[in-house]
């Protein structure tokens, strides 16, 4: 049996970037906000030590991708359009998710398409709607140096991240710029985690085997933790790989998860607790 | 050993057992726990996939292949009704006679006349999907005309009474003693063997005899030139050929979508498609029909007839989204990109066409009726769009047919079986969803309920806690956090 090529993820064409702003506007996700909130501090912390302002729109709740993506397109526009006042300044969007990035920047301009005046509002936004890790490199240029022991770490690229924000070789370019953290690809890096959003609860059987093949490929590099730029994949694959845990009797973790943003704050000597 | 070789018609005279899509939940479970399928199904597909890679080294270049192949089949599609009267009208100049048929069922009887008119006994078959999508051989041997496949993959599965489980590798669930096995069983004077080599010669020998007496030759088509009224048939075992140019007449049968406008446009196409589907520069053969046997002529069928079937296709050309999905050359590379795919194989599906392509196809040949979950059964990973040679959104399409089911049965529907997956509760859900995220006031209310009550959170999450721990809301909300330090 051969083993599958690594798709890179072609993602879309390469984008123009900004200069280093003063302040950028952080959208969390209602994910990060509910389940993953030190993610969110961490991803914030690391923007103030860069220098840069961070403005937290209160009245933001969620890009609308779960609505959108079951099929129930009315019900996203209606929270599309909640959520096209929140910017007003013209700083940058900073999202710590592939998937609610790539919400932002390909799909709100079509909930909203069959009126002119929002449509223009969410293209404008688009324009300036980036990726947290895409931001960290490609503006920004991160880099502190390591101060964390060695250590093996495998990286998830979420499917959005890597084909609708092509941040694949982002992921991989801060950990590289971390000199004592080693990256392990695990086998048939490129495929999908299986969570999916619904399709996790509506296809368990699918989602689970592939979710169980992702784990054990993560397991099979030796890595001792795994780190995403994603919440939802990185809550699928700790979820389950904690319930393999539970069901084999393990006491400790076999598989822990950080987001992208936590991991390169530990690394380089900050803390948010 | 005709009788025995005419067995494989015989059991696939009954209607084939294949169960409702709507028990496609159920096909799923069984498929994800055989671990000979997803053993096998992950090996073959990483070889294709690995093959594939191999004929498009250059990023940039395999996107500008895309770019333009997109392009001829969305040219061709914006003059479609004009491609097909003008490829009827030069395949009839060139004495190949067209039929229209809008049904399975009507496509079937057009080609049944054809071939009582000829007192047909046999027809042996190169490979086409679309002679699966209206069950040909079904409908023959119901009326006493056997149908024999010739394309090894296909004869195989012929064989073992089943249907494809890919729509390039029809018998690629099938291991080699499994072949073996049925070798053995279902023609006579042969002893097991499960040498690869050995069993392809085997069959060629059967088949080798039924071109010989066949009295009509069937084949699909890739791609049908309006401009020169030209049927180009792609294939790798010469099979193909000799259904097409072996017996008296030879009956073609395609998608009215398969028309390009001119010669050139086809090269571009072919190319990509032999490297998208097996990894291959090139396919062993290329043929191009361009009529009967003409007086000069030492070999060719006596009558070429060509089956233009819609089934559901005119259903999503109406539609400018929709119509994306008739930009398909039928290259598999979608389905051997699909994690899901990879996992269930062919079979769960329950539709002709499996994989991404099935998902997005079928649901206009059957109706949403049968096929509204089909769409659901994907995480929207976008492997698929990513590797279609046409550039066809499939992600974007699937998101499309997923509300069709969803919504309100409403006038004028896009599609037949628009609302078939309507729930009047799980649309109250969304409903609410709405509600509370998309006023602020309201989210703020709930997630800081969902937050300070997180103790209360239901153990038993559906799906998701099958498989996985649960799910709980952190203790504080990142806002009230980013409150706190200032």
């Amino acid at each position: 049996m051969s083993k599958a090529p690594e798709a890179a993820g072609a993602g879309h064409a390469t984008r123009s970037y900004p200069p280093r702003p003063a302040a950028v506007y952080f959208y969390a996700t209602c994910l990060v906000d509910m389940f993953v909130p030190e993610a969110g501090m961490d991803a914030i912390a690391l923007l103030e030590r860069e220098g840069i302002r961070v403005i937290f729109p209160d009245n933001q709740t969620c890009c609308g991708q779960p609505a959108y993506t079951s099929g129930f397109p009315d019900e996203a526009r209606q929270v599309v359009e909640s959520q096209l006042d929140l910017f007003p300044g013209d700083y940058p969007i900073v999202v710590p998710s592939g998937s609610c990035g790539g919400m932002i920047r390909w799909n709100w301009e079509k909930v909203v398409a069959n009126d002119p005046a929002l449509k223009a509002r969410a293209a404008a936004i688009a324009e300036r709607t980036f990726e947290f890790a895409e931001f960290l490199v490609h503006v920004l240029d991160f880099k502190r140096p390591d101060q964390g022991p060695a250590l093996t770490v495998a990286l998830h690229t979420s499917c959005s991240a890597r084909r609708e924000m092509g941040t694949l070789l982002v992921g991989r370019e801060l950990l590289a710029r971390l000199g004592n953290v080693t990256l392990a690809i695990h086998d048939h890096e490129s495929e999908c985690c299986g969570f999916g959003g619904t399709f996790s609860l509506k296809h368990p059987d699918v989602s689970t085997a592939m979710v169980s093949d992702k784990v054990a490929s993560i397991k099979a590099t030796g890595a001792c933790q795994m780190v995403t730029a994603d919440c939802g994949c990185m809550l699928n694959i700790t979820q389950r790989a904690a319930r393999e845990d539970q069901d084999a009797g393990r006491a400790s973790a076999s598989l822990p998860g950080e987001h992208l943003a936590t991991f390169l704050l530990r690394r380089t000597g900050g803390s948010t607790t | 050993m005709s009788a025995q070789a005419n067995t494989a018609g015989k059991d696939a005279g009954q209607p084939i057992a294949f169960v409702s899509a709507q028990a496609l939940r159920a096909r799923m479970h069984d498929a994800v726990n055989d671990p000979h399928l997803r053993t096998s199904f992950r090996g073959a597909m990483d070889f294709l996939m690995a093959k594939r890679a191999a004929q498009f080294p250059d990023a940039n270049e395999l996107d500008s292949l895309r770019s333009l192949s997109e392009s001829i089949r969305q040219y061709s599609l914006s003059k479609l009704p004009d491609l097909l009267e003008q490829l009827e009208a030069n395949l009839t100049r060139n004495g190949v006679q067209v039929h229209w048929a809008e049904t399975p069922d009507e496509a079937n009887a057009i080609m049944l006349d054809i071939a009582r008119r000829h007192q047909a006994k046999l027809i042996v078959k190169g490979k086409s999907m679309v002679s699966e999508e209206i069950e040909f051989n079904h409908a023959m041997e119901a009326a006493g005309v056997g149908a024999l496949e010739s394309d090894m993959g296909e004869y195989i599965v012929q064989l073992a009474g089943e249907k494809p489980s890919h729509i390039i590798m029809p018998a690629i669930h099938q291991t080699k003693q499994q072949i073996a096995k049925l070798f053995a069983e279902h023609i006579p004077g042969v002893t097991y063997t499960d040498n690869v080599d050995a069993l392809i010669q085997i069959g060629r020998r059967v088949l080798r005899e039924k071109f010989e007496i066949a009295d009509v030759g069937l084949s699909g088509v890739n791609f049908a030139v309006a401009e020169t009224g030209t049927l180009c048939l792609v294939e790798n075992e010469g099979n193909g050929r000799m259904c097409t140019t072996v017996p008296k007449v030879h009956i073609a049968i395609t998608g009215i979508e398969k028309v390009v406008e001119k010669l050139e446009h086809v090269a571009p196409l072919f190319s990509i498609l032999t490297r998208s589907a097996t990894g291959q520069a090139v396919s062993t053969y290329f043929n191009m029909i361009s009529g009967p046997r003409r007086g000069e002529d030492k070999d060719g069928p006596e009558e070429v007839h060509l089956v233009l079937l819609d089934n559901g296709r005119s259903q999503a050309y109406a539609d400018e989204q929709l119509r994306k999905t008739l930009q398909c050359i039928r290259c598999g590379a979608c389905m051997n990109h699909c994690p899901v795919y990879t996992r269930i194989g062919g079979h769960a599906y329950g539709t002709t066409y499996p994989g991404p392509i099935g998902k997005i196809v079928s649901p206009h040949m059957m109706g949403l009726e049968q096929t509204h979950l089909l769409p659901t059964a994907s995480s929207l990973c976008g492997a698929c769009g990513e590797v279609c040679p046409v550039k066809i959104p499939i992600p974007e399409l699937l998101i499309r047919l997923r509300g069709e089911a969803n919504s309100e049965p409403h006038a004028n529907p896009a599609m037949v079986g628009q609302g078939a997956g309507h729930s009047a509760l799980v649309s109250f859900v969304w409903r609410m969803w709405a509600r509370v995220h998309a006023r602020p006031g309201s989210y703020r209310a709930f997630s800081w309920l969902a937050t300070r009550f997180r103790a209360f959170t239901p153990k038993r999450q559906g799906g998701w806690t099958a498989a996985r721990m649960p799910l709980q809301p952190a203790p504080r909300r990142l806002r009230d956090m980013v409150k706190d330090r200032r």
